[in-house]
């Protein structure tokens, strides 16, 4: 089975950190290291942490009509975007269902696209299909996360880079491209860079007091305390935006009644509201689950939990949940663990506060 | 890893200190606690309830993930360890000692014969 795992750049130096490596995505991955989940996670809450995220799919686009052929693709609007600025986007199937999220980057004359690492290959042959003419390229480049409060100080060459921008620039002798963004609610970068110069590039940077590693278990333990949805849980082909919570993500104009609404796949359905995304605290210390069904107080299943965890930063049960749309906030909600009823309150998103240098 | 001499275990990483009077105490090993992470939620089971070998009897759960504590013996649950609920870490830090779960007055002691040794159980468990 593992030798059929693909291998990041940095997997020697997964291995001498002492990680603790798992399938994740047809990869070998670190889910943690030596510390320990809970104490990377509150590293990078207070710190700088670095993340190997080489899984990721990173495509750049280039073609004639660039721009008007993606926006038949994506619900996005290239008018007044310039180049360099970084955007959250969705690509949507015909029913409004969302395919996969994606970081959309403005370049001069081309646009770079980050995919999930599940999602690129199907990805590519939906773009594909979707702009005949624009051509697709995948980089092999590593791309490393650097996440923090502190992640401005080590990283100087990035500190004139506004949030949600990206540009190339040189880090240590590497030539690299470098976003302001990032999945954990902190502050960071996103640094894709050439896979023979990424084992050099993360030792130099782990060299620093400032920056630990960390893995793909407080990854996923910082996102969910910041509400950052994750494909495959909060969304799949079969939620709309706005069941996701991420009506913000298709551009205003491209919205029914917006000046170029519509024109891309699922337009028609992306408002469709079957259920909402909610955020929950637990009032036991049990750990809810992804999976776990919610019941109101009558005993009828009116969700389910799509992703708990026991919130490192609080200490306490946190999950997002899908529940009915008619579910109303102040509703009495149970969570079902092991068939026990435990309580959990609906709360405002995000858990822990973001973080971000606007 | 620790795998102390005088404890028997199961293959499934629960340890069995035997009392020598028809009871025992059981835990989880460092092996597994070290494979789960630091425990955030312990789940122990209620004294008086019956349980044959290799029923689910008890759930520890780390950040990531949920796990099963199977009874390693037949028998009645006499006590479980209370402290764990509000310190599931001392799991982690004391597998053998503060961080034992229950203890069990057996039904079948013959049972306890076929429990693994420290040395097997250290093949088993592919430590060293």
């Amino acid at each position: 089975m593992s030798s059929a795992l693909r291998r990041t750049p940095l997997h020697a130096l997964h291995l001498e950190l002492g990680a603790r490596m798992v399938p994740f995505a047809g990869y070998e991955m670190p889910v943690q290291y030596a510390e320990g989940l809970r104490a990377e996670h509150l590293w990078t809450r207070a710190s700088a942490g670095l993340f190997d995220v080489s899984h990721m799919g990173q495509l750049r686009v280039r073609g004639p009509g660039l721009f008007a052929a993606l926006e038949r693709a994506l619900p996005v609007d290239f008018d007044g975007w310039p180049a360099g600025m970084q955007k959250y986007s969705l690509l949507l199937n015909e029913r409004g269902g969302i395919d996969d999220d994606l970081m959309v980057t403005r370049l001069e004359n081309e646009v770079a696209i980050v995919v999930n690492a599940a999602c690129k290959d199907t990805d590519i042959v939906r773009l594909c299909a979707l702009c005949p003419e624009l051509e697709f390229s995948t980089l092999d480049d590593a791309l490393i996360a650097l996440q923090g409060p502190r992640a401005e100080e080590v990283l100087a060459e990035g500190s004139g880079l506004k949030f949600m921008h990206a540009e190339s620039m040189k880090i240590g002798g590497a030539e690299c491209f470098v976003s302001r963004s990032g999945y954990t609610g902190e502050d960071g970068f996103e640094i894709s860079v050439p896979a023979s110069q990424a084992d050099t590039l993360a030792r130099m940077l782990l060299a620093l007091p400032a920056v630990k590693p960390v893995g793909l278990g407080a990854r996923d333990t910082l996102r969910l305390e910041a509400a950052l949805p994750l494909y495959g849980q909060e969304m799949d082909s079969d939620t709309t935006p706005r069941e996701a919570g991420l009506a913000w993500a298709i551009a205003r104009s491209r919205r029914a009644g917006g000046s170029k609404a519509g024109g891309f796949p699922g337009a028609a359905f992306v408002d469709r509201a079957r259920s909402r995304l909610v955020g929950l605290i637990g009032s036991e210390p049990v750990p809810v689950r992804i999976g776990a069904p919610l019941c109101n107080a009558s005993g009828t299943v009116v969700g389910k939990v799509t992703s708990g965890t026991v919130s490192p930063s609080l200490g306490k049960p946190v999950m997002l949940a899908k529940v009915d749309a008619g579910v109303a906030d102040t509703s009495q909600l149970n969570a079902l663990v092991r068939n026990q009823p435990r309580p959990v309150t609906i709360v405002p998103l995000p858990f822990v506060p973001k973080r971000y240098k606007r | 890893m620790d795998i102390p001499e005088k404890l028997k275990y199961t293959a499934s990483h629960e340890w069995i200190a035997d009392h020598g009077d028809g009871t025992v105490s059981v835990g989880i090993t460092a092996v597994a606690a070290d494979q789960l992470g630091e425990l955030v939620y312990v789940e122990l089971p209620k004294s008086g309830t019956q349980y044959e070998q290799g029923d689910a009897c008890a759930v520890v759960e780390s950040t990531k993930a949920a796990s099963d504590v199977y009874s390693p013996l037949s028998g009645e649950v006499i006590a479980a360890n209370g402290a764990l609920a509000d310190a599931p870490g001392q799991v982690n830090v004391s597998p053998y000692a503060e961080g034992w779960l229950f203890k069990l007055k057996l039904s079948n002691p013959g049972e306890l014969a076929a429990l693994l040794d420290a040395a097997a159980y250290r093949a088993s468990a592919g430590t060293h």
